[in-house]
């Protein structure tokens, strides 16, 4: 009876012990739709795993709520793309480290027809100056990702008459804040003939990725202003004692490798490079 | 948690200090709420007195038609509309799409099949004897009508608030055809939606504490409506 009893339980602490064990290994990462919606981690990670045998599981959102979740401690590793706030997040205590990882470029896409002329714009903040003086429909993420945090910038480069939250008045029939993901943004431009600032990846995944073809094209593009660096920050442990800091720490150090690098450069969308290896 | 009881505070200090961007969104909700219900009302009390009142062909169908339609998922009436009011759909020159009023026809279709059982449901109740009383003392057609309906208000009024209740709390058709947009069409449920993809959570909460008191007072109003009915048998 006795035998009985102990095997049971001996079997009981294995099978406990089990799912701890193949949970060892794993990480999550909050980071923002575009890494995601491009298809970048669904080639990245996997080599990742070939090489280290850590899982990363994704949660994809904002730059803002990916960083929050940082801050909270609902992530081991964040990977996100805006500079500043990064650096915040890292001077702040809340990230260990900033690693530039690579970096593309955002795009003013809109109607071929280009109702506002900006084809010809001498810097993207003349375009959007465009854009706001002919009240062509524009659409704004307005939900403080990372592309959001760049049309800010834009407007503020403009240096027109802006509101406390550096964004043309929303009240005036031309400018949609509709805080959603860049997909939902691109899908509203085109129903709305609007233009919109968009990462390269989502708009090349909208407009080749789907069965019905698509109108929006890049109106604008390649300035420094629009320039889009991506960087790696794992959590500290020192806030959050529970993070995974050696998996994220091997995660980052990877992406950063010749090899991350290598295999960055090496992902194509539709025939085109997305990402450029940036590890410095 | 006192990230939460945080949040809380600060929430209670949003909606006291009337915070126009909130109040705004309530505004818009209230609003699509409003309207919804009253075209579903109009269109669905007549039709759900009607199925109950009259004998006709095929009647299981229907009613196991709505009745299937009481579940139909908000994102397929979101898809389902969008489809329709898209640039390339049917009725895209009319330019509906992302407004208060794409909101609106998504939300009728929602809650005209719960109007209509629900009416149907509450005049089937009343006995048929009363429409026949109310013939033989020399009422016409129409009075007789109107006598069962006044009969059955109480049930028909339960079934105009829950269906309230439905499309405030809704976020589906309200995300799809509205679109979230800041100051036109933004909804709490979206908007609460959103705050949290960006990662902060006072407004959130806010309009979460808004949105449970109007559903509150909307469930206190359905007691107090079924009370009566209660007494009235």
């Amino acid at each position: 009876m006795r035998k009985i009893v102990s095997i049971v339980i001996g079997a009981a602490l294995v099978l406990a012990a089990l799912p701890a064990l193949a949970q060892d290994k794993v990480i999550t990462m909050s980071t923002t739709t575009s890494t995601e919606a491009s298809g970048l981690l669904d080639f990245l990670l996997p080599e990742f795993l070939k090489d280290t045998g850590i899982t990363v599981r994704v949660m994809s959102k904002g730059t803002g709520a990916a960083l929050k979740d940082g801050m909270d401690g609902n992530a081991d590793v964040v990977f996100v793309h805006d500079v500043a706030r990064e650096e915040q997040f890292v001077a702040e205590g809340y990230g260990t480290k900033r690693y530039y990882v690579m970096y593309n470029d955002f795009i003013i896409v809109g109607p071929e027809s280009d109702p506002a002329g900006i084809k010809d714009a001498p810097n993207s903040a003349e375009a959007m100056k465009r854009i706001a003086a002919a009240k062509a429909p524009f659409v704004s993420r307005g939900d403080d990702s990372g592309t959001h945090s760049r049309e800010r910038q834009l407007w503020e480069a403009t240096g027109l008459a802006l509101t406390d939250a550096k964004s043309p008045q929303d009240a005036d029939g031309w400018y949609f804040s509709i805080g959603q993901g860049m997909g939902e943004a691109l899908i509203f431009a085109e129903e709305k003939e609007g233009y919109v600032l968009a990462d390269r990846g989502t708009y090349l995944q909208y407009k080749f990725g789907r069965t019905q073809p698509y109108d929006l094209v890049v109106v604008y593009e390649g300035d420094d202003m629009l320039k889009n660096p991506y960087g790696v920050i794992p959590v500290n442990p020192e806030k959050h004692p529970h993070v995974k800091f050696d998996l994220a720490d091997t995660f980052a150090q990877w992406l950063v490798s010749e090899r991350g690098q290598q295999v960055i450069a090496d992902y194509q969308l539709h025939d085109q490079p997305l990402f450029f290896p940036d590890a410095k | 948690m006192d990230f939460l009881t945080q949040s809380i505070i600060e929430a209670f200090r949003m909606i006291w200090s009337l915070d126009p961007e909130m109040y705004f969104i309530v505004y818009v909700s209230l609003y699509v709420s409003f309207f919804s219900t009253i075209i579903a009302s109009i269109l669905g009390v007549p039709l759900g007195f009607l199925i109950a009142v009259k004998q006709f062909r095929g009647k299981r169908a229907v009613i196991t038609i709505l009745n299937t339609m009481l579940a139909l998922p908000t994102v397929v009436i979101g898809l389902l509309v969008y489809a329709f009011l898209s640039r390339r759909g049917m009725l895209g020159h009319l330019g509906l799409l992302y407004t208060p009023k794409a909101i609106i026809i998504g939300q009728v279709i929602l809650i005209l099949p719960w109007v209509a059982t629900f009416t149907m449901a509450a005049v089937s109740r009343i006995d048929e004897r009363y429409r026949r009383t109310a013939l033989t003392l020399g009422a016409n057609a129409l009075q007789a009508a109107l006598a069962v309906a006044r009969e059955a208000r109480f049930g028909i009024l339960a079934a105009i608030i829950a269906a309230f209740g439905r499309v405030i709390a809704e976020i589906g058709i309200a995300m799809m055809l509205g679109g979230n947009i800041k100051g036109f069409t933004r909804t709490m449920t979206t908007a609460m939606a959103l705050e949290h993809n960006k990662g902060e959570f006072v407004l959130a909460v806010a309009l979460g504490i808004v949105l449970l008191a109007v559903s509150l007072i909307m469930n206190v109003a359905l007691q107090l409506v079924q009370g009566k009915y209660g007494d009235n048998r």
